[in-house]
Formats: C-alpha cells, sequence, structure tokens
C-alpha cells in the first residue's frame, strides 16, 4: 500500500495498520512523558541533557504515528495524543508506571535503576519492532520507520551502556537492578506482544509475526545477559494486556497532567 | 545541460538566505534540508526534510521559509510540507555548510563512523584530533558535546546519523 487513500479503500487493511499505529503512537507517547518526568533529576547533568534529548526524539516519534493516524482518517493528530481516555489507548501498562513513589514537583522518590532497564528494555524492543517496520507493506510507515532508527540507534546505544554498567558497577547498584529486572520482566510481555490483531498485521504484511519479534528480542537479551553475572526471568504480563485497552490507575493521573493545557482550549492554535 | 527555471533559481536563492533558527551560520540548503522545489505559476510548493523527528525549530522552519519566498515578488502562495522518504541523512550537509558550521563553533558530523559505530570529529577552532567525547546528546537534538585537550575549549559537533546505523 502506497498511501493512506488505497489503505483506506480496504477496510480490512485499514484495521490492522491503524490498531498497529495505535499502539506504537500510545508506547512512545506515554514512554517520553515518563521520562520526561526525571528532568532535573537524572543523576548527573549530562544525563539530564541526554535523557530530555532523548525523550523529545520519542514524543517526535509519536508525533509521527498520531500523524499517520491522522492522514488515515481517525482525527486531528493533537487530539489524538491528548484527548483520547484511558480505555482507548493500546500502550504497554509497563511503559505508564509511575517512575517511583511520590510527584515530580514534590517529592520523588524516582528509581534510577528501574528507568534503566524500564528504557533499555523497550529501546531493545522497539529496535527489534522498528527494523521490521522498515519493510513494512505500508509505505508510509516503511518510511517513517528509516527516520526513526537512526536516532533509535542512539537511544540504545545509551541505555545499554548505562545497563551494563550499573549491573557490573560496585555497592548497592547490581542489586538494585536485579530488582528492577524482576519489577520489568513481570509486565515486559505486554510491550512485546501486538495484542489479539497481530496475527492480521502480519498476514498483511505490515510487520513480522509477534512470535518471530519477541525470538529476536529475546536473541539480544541473551548477547547482553551472557557476560554478566545475572540472568533474565521469564517475561510475563502479570497486570493485564494494554493492547486490550487494559490499564492502572497510573495512565489515568499521566493523561490527567499531560491533557491539563490541552483542555483548557483545545482550538487554541500552538 | 539541465535548465533549471529562473524562478526556481530564484527560489533557491531565498532559500540560501533562511538560516536554521538555532545556528546563524548555516542555511537550510547548506543542512541539505530542501529535497524538492515545485513552482506553478504564483505559486511554490517546497518539500523538506526534517533531520530529527521532536526537533521543535521544525515549525520554525517552515514559517520562516514561507514568509521569506512570499518576499518575492511574483510568490503569492508559498507552501512547506515535511516528508521522510528519503530520510535526512547527515551526509546531505553540504560542502560549504561544513565549513559554516565550524564558523559557528559546532564540528561537522563525521563522514564516516567506524565499524561499531563509534566516531571522531576534530576541534572546529584549533583543529586538534586530541579531542573526547562529553555527552554523544548535546543541547539540541542533532548535537552532541565534546571537549578540546589541546585549546581546552569545550564543542559541539553535529551528530551523525545515516540509514546504515
Amino acid at each position: 500500500m502506497k498511501s493512506a487513500q488505497e489503505a483506506q479503500a480496504d477496510p480490512k487493511y485499514k484495521t490492522a495498520v491503524t490498531e498497529l499505529l495505535y499502539q506504537l503512537a500510545d508506547d512512545d507517547f506515554i514512554i517520553a512523558f515518563r521520562g520526561s518526568e526525571w528532568l532535573g533529576l537524572a543523576p548527573h547533568i549530562e544525563e539530564d541533557v541526554a535523557f530530555s534529548s532523548i525523550n523529545q526524539d520519542t514524543m517526535g516519534h509519536a508525533a509521527i504515528y498520531y500523524q499517520l493516524l491522522e492522514a488515515l482518517g481517525e482525527g486531528d493528530a493533537d487530539a489524538l495524543a491528548h484527548d483520547r481516555e484511558a480505555g482507548q489507548r493500546k500502550n504497554a501498562i509497563l511503559l505508564e508506571e509511575v517512575n517511583g513513589p511520590g510527584h515530580y514537583l514534590k517529592k520523588p522518590l524516582y528509581d534510577w535503576a528501574f528507568a534503566v532497564v524500564r528504557h533499555y528494555f523497550y529501546a531493545q524492543a522497539k529496535k527489534v519492532r522498528i527494523e521490521s517496520l522498515k519493510n513494512s507493506s505500508y509505505q508510509p510507515l516503511a518510511d517513517a520507520a528509516v527516520k526513526i532508527n537512526m536516532e533509535l540507534y542512539y537511544h540504545l546505544l545509551h541505555w545499554k551502556t548505562w545497563f551494563t554498567q550499573l549491573v557490573t558497577a560496585k555497592g548497592e547498584a547490581p542489586e538494585r537492578m536485579k530488582n528492577a529486572i524482576d519489577k520489568v520482566c513481570e509486565d515486559m510481555e505486554g510491550v512485546l506482544t501486538l495484542g489479539p490483531k497481530g496475527a492480521n498485521m502480519a498476514a498483511l504484511g505490515l510487520i513480522e509475526e509477534e512470535k518471530l519479534l519477541t525470538q529476536r528480542w529475546h536473541n539480544e537479551m541473551e548477547k547482553v545477559f551472557e557476560p554478566l553475572p545475572i540472568s533474565l526471568p521469564p517475561v510475563q504480563a502479570k497486570r493485564g494486556n494494554g493492547r486490550e485497552g487494559v490499564h492502572t490507575e497510573d495512565l489515568n493521573s499521566a493523561l490527567a497532567t499531560l491533557g491539563e493545557v490541552y483542555k483548557q482550549d483545545p482550538v487554541a492554535s500552538w | 545541460m539541465s535548465l533549471v527555471s529562473t524562478s526556481e533559481q530564484s527560489v533557491r536563492e531565498m532559500l540560501a538566505l533562511v538560516k536554521d533558527p538555532e545556528i546563524d551560520s548555516v542555511s537550510v540548503l547548506d543542512l541539505g534540508m530542501v529535497e524538492n522545489i515545485a513552482v506553478a505559476e504564483s505559486s511554490v510548493h517546497v518539500e523538506m526534510l526534517p533531520t530529527f523527528m521532536g526537533c521543535p525549530a521544525l515549525e520554525i522552519i517552515k514559517t520562516n521559509v514561507e514568509n521569506k519566498l512570499l518576499e518575492l515578488e511574483w510568490v503569492e502562495k508559498a507552501n512547506v510540507t515535511f516528508i521522510y522518504h528519503p530520510a535526512w541523512t547527515s551526509e546531505r550537509i553540504t560542502t560549504e555548510g561544513r565549513e559554516r558550521l565550524k564558523e559557528f563553533g559546532i564540528a561537522p558530523p563525521p563522514e564516516k563512523p567506524g565499524p561499531d559505530g563509534a566516531w571522531h570529529v576534530d576541534c572546529p577552532y584549533c583543529h586538534s584530533t586530541y579531542t573526547t567525547m562529553e555527552n554523544i546528546f548535546g543541547p539540541t537534538a542533532c548535537r552532541s558535546i565534546l571537549y578540546c585537550k589541546q585549546c581546552k575549549n569545550p564543542f559541539e559537533a553535529m551528530k551523525p546519523v545515516s540509514t546504515m546505523m
């Protein structure tokens, strides 16, 4: 399919590509928000610069996906980002989880180990997905994937460095990383799944099969874990499947904060 | 010899005057952001390639280009759209653009990153090769922060991006 017009003419194809785009968009949108809550709180100034740059890129990626959805007749991109209820969101539950107890304006007791593990595991899953999307049957998405991949390269490099350094560091770091890995793995399956409509997406050549992508993620993880003194626990989806609209209270509060300004004047031009 | 219409030529001349909002020595042409110029009577449509997707300067660049083109007497409608294909890569920066980046104190992107993705640039001030990477992420999405051990200046470099990554 070369264009949005062509896709719209084929209802089955349109349903599948729309579903996939919502997953991609909502994942990046919410993880970019959680990342941006770290602004000013990262372990050092260089990390503050790096992390906010990564979040800005990631929010840019969400924006492309929302624009692709707009082109498919799903409505205004800004409204898609800001004005959909939690139940309509397709992001993985892991990505909506708060950074830790407290609030970034009051007493943030955020866990850097959790941030590193969550972002690293996600970046690697995103990398596997983007590589596959480069060959998507939906050309506008394949083009976007080429662009996103160039930025993602740096994100993955960044998180992988943090991950291996902290796991092999002295002091409390390895223990905290181990706990964070256990915690992230409890919901990581929710990131790796393409949801109930995944088989359709693969059949239409939009992206490869979920099983294959998941295996590739595991292969990449094995390479990194192999020399490390820890192992990767099994991945689960303990709290449910975000692709099916199942979410936690954390998403509601994030959306309330995210949409606060937008909702004051939805027709304002920024 | 291919003929570039005089109207397209005049559009190019105007585009050369539209600078990056954050690096006022390089134009959008120098950066290789202009992919297509289509002139139809009094309207101009320019297709541009975003450097980094989340770059907040994109909207400003779009407005600046449109306004600049409207300064041309014969232009009544000017319109910019951003396209993703082909993807912008740092190899698109022109030779002149690379020189102008240096004038601004920003090292141009390395022409060839190493096989493992590692890359190296020389100091844009003293040209020493004795430099170190301070932070691959810089003040904007497209830049990194480095330090020159020779002249002891911190400096920035345009991040290399390529479809090979």
